[in-house]
């Protein structure tokens, strides 16, 4: 048992653990809590793969922006424990059986597959950022520029929506 | 003249486009027009049927055919017309005396409002149509066309007034056993399609096809065939029909159930001769059948005090006798005796008219009598019609009987025996029905005795042309004993019955036998024609209730009730069976249970939409899920 | 590290954010969860990505291996405009209807 298998079985605990609570737990800035330890763990998995950009930009905007953004309604409304409303149990139940069969049945169809090739981990210069830079501005350029478009509409969606008339 | 057979097609055109103008035009034509537009287009049929005969008689019989009905592989059903001399002959009966018949109901109907005298004018067009079809077609399938066209329209006019029950019961009465023998018909053609893959009559009837069916064949397809001809010609047991016809006006009886449609089973039988003639078996059965006919008909008659209802047994009783011809293989017999009935009938049924006509309405023999100084005209047409139908020379009956009975006795004399039994009945209870009615005291009410008068002309012309041809119509068919080239009906008939002739064996009777049997039988008529004169002719009413024999007779052997009890009723039942728990229960309850499970199927379909998010999202994993298991294991 | 590994990971988070999607009530939490869905997804394109490196296409051309990574990339963009238009949504809902029960939001009833 090498290190780098004992760091993933640590991060993948941590993940899936972390995903859980932010389930189970009653009051949502909890489970918003929860949501950034699930994406720390990611990011050590990313880390892991020597997705080095990829590690620091998960941190940056999802854990950063994202989920302040989230904190920041969930503050706004005052949302604690015991406003939280909460679906009946059989509803429930229903949802954990089928999201448990769906994952299942996906199992059992991926477990039949036959990859010989494992995956570079540690090393590699993909992740590197001057080889993404380099690919996202020789062939990705157009989507570049129109995701830019695409967050000017964002924005101003945002404030349009958001106005008080 | 030889392209009367191209405009041949006329002949059932004019008569179908009568029926077409008085049918539509029935609210907005007057009597006069409606009356007009039907008597002329039979009479231009009429014309038409003369040329074709002039022309058939000059040697020139042909099939005319206009286009294929049926042309798939080995099956080719063609609609085509023969005239040949049986088809002409019958083609001239049929326009000539329903022409005559036309020109008597303008008058006999006279009371009807306009549009059902249009509508009478209309269906009567329309039978004239269908039964030339039936009478030209070259095929068994054109025939079945008229066949079913005259079944129907006999529907149509028996049941013309149809708001009395009664009548409309008749009619289906009459149209359901018709249709039981037309099962009969059908079957047969099917047979023969299967045997031989053609129903064209030139074709059928060669040598060649011929040898193709097996005895069994032919024997099973004549008698199927003869279901059909007992249906629609009224014989046992498919008779009871007609008697009870008579809820239908006075010419129609005439022209339907005396001259023409059942005439149809004579006709097709007489067409399909060679097939007959080598089923020894069926024409043993026919002759049988059509004897025990005449002989139950004519015991009925005896006792009816309805004068429509002793023609009506008159009519069934005469066919039992054409039958009784086809039998022992005399056809020509059979259909000189057609020929002659027509006439004869026809003028009893239309002095039978005259005569309700002058009473107001009245049937019962009973109420009338002394006729005969009230209505001069019907009552010497009616005379001769008597004597026709007596069978006493020189009237055409005689002649026509006489041929049949000779036939009859050379096959087997215990035939001719019964048979002359039956025309001595007949001669008593014809004249048992002249005397009641025209001889005596007039015994009727008060009012009915000053409405007595003379009928019009329109009514008194035909009578007068029927009764001329009652007298006369036999002398085409003397015998050669009395004169020599006598029978030229036979001789015109010849080419028709030619293939038949040829196979049988004829017997000879001396001249000497034949004169025997004539004698005997004129003999017997007189006798019973001159009791019944003096009996009848001072008939007082009695007011006894009929008991022992006279019971049975005049309840017509009880015939209805057994039919009633042994098929009626029981049909009825198996129908209340079906209705009430085939239907109820378990049709209605499989179509309403199948409502209410798409009802309550619904309802619970209805929480789908229930504009929750969750639930939405809920159904879309299972969606994949499902998906993706068939996806990834089936 | 075999690929099966990463693969059951990625999908075990995804489960458990479809699972979060079905048992919650709150609009926010549900969101959330969605984004999780969104990182599981991320997270099995980086390991293919890494998979294919040591493939031989990607000897001869070096930037194929990248692609997925790029991919990644343009889903944290679509994620962060979705997150910021989505919540504005739900903050005009709060205002109408003082509540962020979906439950409570069953206007497309009928």
């Amino acid at each position: 048992m090498n290190i780098t298998t004992l760091a993933f079985i640590l991060l993948s605990v941590m993940a899936v653990g972390s995903a859980i609570m932010m389930l189970l737990s009653k009051s949502p800035v909890h489970s918003i809590l929860w949501l950034i330890v699930v994406f720390f763990a990611i990011s050590g998995h990313y880390v892991l793969l020597n997705a080095q950009f990829l590690a620091v930009v998960n941190i940056i905007v999802y854990a950063g922006a994202i989920m302040v953004l989230f904190l920041f309604v969930v503050m706004l409304m005052n949302l604690n424990a015991d406003t939280e409303p909460v679906k009946n149990y059989r509803m429930q139940l229903i949802g954990v059986i089928s999201g448990g069969a769906l994952l299942l049945v996906i199992l059992s169809a991926v477990m039949k597959m036959d990859i010989q090739q494992p995956v570079q981990m540690k090393v590699g210069d993909q992740g590197l950022i001057s080889n993404l830079g380099k690919t996202l501005f020789t062939n990705y350029v157009i989507p570049f520029e129109i995701s830019s478009v695409l967050f000017l509409s964002a924005m101003i969606g945002a404030v349009v929506i958001g106005k008080k008339d | 003249m030889n392209n009367v057979l191209q405009i041949a097609w006329l002949l059932p055109i004019l008569p179908l486009l009568g029926f077409i103008i008085n049918g539509l035009g029935r609210n907005i034509l007057s009597k006069a027009i409606s009356g007009l537009v039907g008597c002329l287009v039979v009479f231009a049929s009429f014309l038409l049927s003369v040329f074709i005969f002039i022309e058939v008689k000059n040697g020139n019989s042909q099939v005319v055919h206009y286009f294929d009905f049926l042309n798939v592989d080995l099956l080719k059903i063609a609609f085509a017309f023969k005239f040949d001399p049986l088809s002409s002959l019958f083609l001239l009966i049929i326009t000539g005396v329903g022409f005559l018949i036309h020109v008597y109901s303008t008058s006999y109907m006279h009371g009807e409002p306009d549009k059902d005298f249009a509508k009478y004018f209309a269906y009567l067009n329309l039978f004239i149509f269908s039964m030339l079809l039936l009478v030209m077609g070259a095929n068994y399938v054109v025939m079945f066309i008229g066949w079913e066209g005259v079944g129907l329209c006999s529907y149509l006019l028996i049941g013309y007034w149809f708001r009395i029950n009664d009548y409309t019961n008749a009619a289906n009465k009459a149209f359901i056993m018709n249709r039981i023998g037309d099962l009969g018909f059908l079957i047969a053609v099917f047979w023969l399609i299967a045997k031989t893959g053609t129903v064209e009559f030139d074709q059928v009837f060669s040598a060649a096809t011929i040898a193709k069916l097996s005895a069994t064949d032919i024997t099973g397809i004549t008698l199927l065939l003869f279901v059909g001809a007992t249906g629609k010609s009224a014989q046992i047991p498919l008779y009871t029909w007609l008697p009870d016809a008579m809820a239908g006006p006075t010419p129609v009886s005439a022209l339907i159930h005396a001259a023409t449609m059942v005439t149809a089973g004579i006709y097709m039988i007489a067409r399909s001769n060679i097939l007959y003639t080598m089923a020894p078996v069926t024409q043993g059965v026919v002759a049988m059948v059509g004897l025990a006919t005449a002989v139950l008909a004519a015991t009925i008659a005896l006792k009816q005090n309805d004068i429509k209802k002793v023609l009506a047994y008159s009519t069934v009783s005469q066919l039992g006798y054409m039958f009784l011809a086809l039998g022992v293989g005399a056809y020509t017999g059979a259909v000189f005796h057609v020929m002659t009935h027509a006439f004869f009938k026809a003028l009893l049924f239309l002095g039978a008219g005259s005569v309700i006509h002058a009473m107001g309405g009245e049937q019962d023999m009973r109420n009338m009598g002394g006729l005969k100084k009230y209505m001069r005209t019907t009552h010497l047409t009616f005379l001769l019609g008597c004597l026709a139908i007596a069978g006493i020379p020189p009237f055409s009956g005689f002649f026509s009987k006489d041929e049949i009975l000779a036939a009859a006795y050379v096959h087997n004399p215990v035939l001719w025996v019964i048979g002359v039994i039956t025309a001595v009945m007949t001669a008593f209870y014809m004249f048992r029905l002249y005397g009641m009615t025209f001889l005596g005291k007039f015994r009727g009410s008060h009012e009915q005795e000053h409405h007595l008068h003379e009928s019009p002309a329109a009514i008194t012309f035909p009578l007068i042309i029927l009764a001329i041809l009652a007298v006369v119509g036999g002398w085409i068919g003397v015998p050669k004993i009395f004169v020599h080239g006598g029978h030229r009906l036979e001789a015109f008939l010849e080419p028709v019955f030619r293939e038949s002739n040829a196979i049988t064996t004829k017997h000879e009777i001396t001249h000497a036998t034949e004169y025997m049997l004539m004698g005997v039988s004129v003999a017997g008529a007189l006798i019973a024609l001159i009791y019944a004169w003096r009996r009848y002719g001072k008939y007082q009413q009695i007011e006894t209730s009929p008991k022992g024999i006279t019971k049975i007779l005049e309840n017509k052997w009880y015939v209805d009730e057994i039919y009633n009890s042994t098929i009626v009723q029981p049909l009825r039942s198996l129908s209340g069976f079906f209705n009430n728990i085939i239907e109820r229960k378990g049709i209605d309850g499989l179509v309403n249970g199948t409502g209410k499970l798409v009802n309550y199927g619904s309802r619970q379909l209805r929480w789908l939409q229930s504009g929750q998010v969750g639930a939405y999202v809920l159904l879309m994993v299972l969606g994949i899920l499902i998906l993706f298991i068939i996806q990834l294991f089936l | 590290m075999d690929i099966k590994a990463y693969l059951v990971l990625s999908l075990t988070l995804f489960t458990i954010g479809i699972i979060g999607v079905l048992v919650r009530r709150n609009a926010i939490i549900i969101f959330m969860c969605v984004e999780l869905m969104l990182n599981a997804v991320n997270l099995l394109l980086v390991a293919f990505s890494k998979m294919h490196a040591l493939s031989t296409a990607v000897k001869t051309s070096a930037a194929y291996a990248a692609d997925a990574q790029i991919f990644v990339f343009f889903i944290m963009v679509v994620a962060a405009a979705e997150v910021s238009v989505g919540l504005a949504i739900i903050v005009m809902l709060y205002r109408n209807t003082h509540s962020v029960d979906v439950n409570f939001l069953n206007r497309l009833k009928n």
